[in-house]
């Protein structure tokens, strides 16, 4: 694998993460608890949509086929898009939403952190730039995370429900393949083995101040690196592509 | 055809004064968005940077500087976009802090107080500046933006986010 092969799929991954993630919180989109609420899942789901035009406008530059940001988002099969399974997981109840929103943006926060010293130009700078915003995301889902797992004893089942549920994704948020390794030598990508530690650690407090319980290790499911997905992601991509598949081209 | 030449200087003065699509009380200039002009083989290139990653007024902007420029016969325009340095709210020149609450948005204080988990950020309200002001929630009505309410004149305001 070349280096920019592998520059290619790496890009591809973190904006294929942010791509979904933020069609799936524009999903909440007038449907949010309360009006506030509303406004600032929005506002993540906006910045989401912002990084990943950012990502897969440089992917398509380290390609060079002369695509733009908007090819690679719309005209991929489902085998193509390699975002976490994590990410696809849908929206389901409030308590799924922040618990989703926690794992992810403390991922997100000790991942872009580190990406911010990559040998990678573009990819720091699109970190330094994205850091900021992510700190409102890991507040905001910490905030909620302690308020409902030490709320109610309605808000606290569901919360530890919630996190439950989503735990067998967060294992792949560390897995590492060729792709990591040939760019880790190059000084481009972040090494994960530290930041599961850190996130481990970060997770458990959180957890342990919003009352709620740490799941045991169990198995993990893995797949999306190779593109192998839930059944998520494919009534996300019906619902996303379907413009841009029934009138291809189609412009505002 | 009509073939201008300026200098960037020129250029740059031409396009300063464009106001933010949505907060129109100050320029783009005054933001910071608005990060430099050069001039290579006849072409001029404007650098701009969006305040958050998904700002959808860059587009607007974009085409405001190419029109501005274009009605005093510069047509060699490419509008660059950078994301570093990262925007920061500490480029707000002290007159665009005035001008913000003037506008009653609360202006931002220095970035340095967005420290993770700090809520002791004190903003005062930008009617009867009063310091006893609460958060309502850290999103506000565009991405740049919170909502808080005095405690006092118990108005509703919006905040500048320190970034």
């Amino acid at each position: 694998m070349t280096t920019k092969d592998a520059a290619y799929t790496y890009t591809i991954r973190l904006g294929d993460d942010a791509l979904i993630l933020g069609h799936r919180l524009s999903e909440l989109c007038s449907r949010g608890p309360i009006l506030e609420e509303d406004l600032a899942l929005t506002n993540v789901a906006l910045d989401m949509i912002g990084r990943a035009q950012a990502l897969l406008k440089y992917a398509a530059d380290i390609e060079g086929k002369g695509k733009t940001d908007d090819d690679i988002a719309y005209r991929r099969a489902e085998i193509n898009y390699y975002n976490h399974l994590l990410i696809e997981q849908p929206n389901a109840d409030f308590a799924h939403t922040i618990a989703r929103q926690l794992f992810v943006s403390v991922f997100e926060f000790l991942f872009y952190t580190e990406l911010e010293k990559s040998r990678d130009e573009t990819l720091a700078a699109i970190a330094s730039k994205t850091i900021k915003e992510i700190k409102y995301h890991m507040q905001h889902a910490i905030d909620w995370t302690l308020r409902l797992g030490d709320g109610t004893s309605e808000s606290h089942n569901r919360m530890q429900t919630a996190v439950n549920d989503l735990w067998m994704y967060t294992g792949e948020l560390f897995e590492m393949d060729e792709v990591d390794a040939q760019l880790m030598r190059d000084g481009i990508a972040v090494d994960l083995i530290p930041i599961k530690a850190q996130w481990h650690n970060d997770i458990k407090t959180v957890l342990s101040k919003a009352t709620l319980l740490i799941p045991e290790d169990t198995y993990m499911q893995t797949g999306s690196k190779k593109g192998i997905h839930t059944e998520n992601l494919g009534h996300i991509l019906s619902e996303m592509q379907y413009l841009q598949r029934a009138y291809p081209d189609a412009v505002w | 055809m009509v073939t201008v030449d300026l200098y960037p200087d020129e250029v740059y003065n031409l396009i300063s004064e464009i106001p933010d699509p949505e907060i129109p009380v100050i320029t783009i200039k005054d933001l910071g968005i608005l990060r430099g002009v050069r001039v290579e083989d006849g072409v001029y290139t404007v650098t701009i940077t969006p305040t958050y990653t998904a700002c959808p007024a860059m587009g607007m902007i974009s085409d405001q500087i190419k029109e501005i420029l274009g009605s005093h016969g510069v047509t060699n325009v490419e509008v660059e976009l950078t994301y570093k340095p990262a925007w920061t709210t500490d480029w707000l020149t002290q007159e665009a802090k005035l001008k913000l609450k003037k506008y009653g948005i609360a202006p931002p204080n220095h970035s340095s107080c967005s420290k993770l988990f700090s809520t002791a950020e004190i903003v005062s309200c930008p009617r009867c500046n009063s310091k006893h002001t609460s958060l309502i929630s850290r999103f506000g009505s565009t991405a740049c933006k919170a909502l808080y309410k005095c405690d006092d004149c118990k108005e509703t305001f919006d905040a500048f986010k320190c970034h």
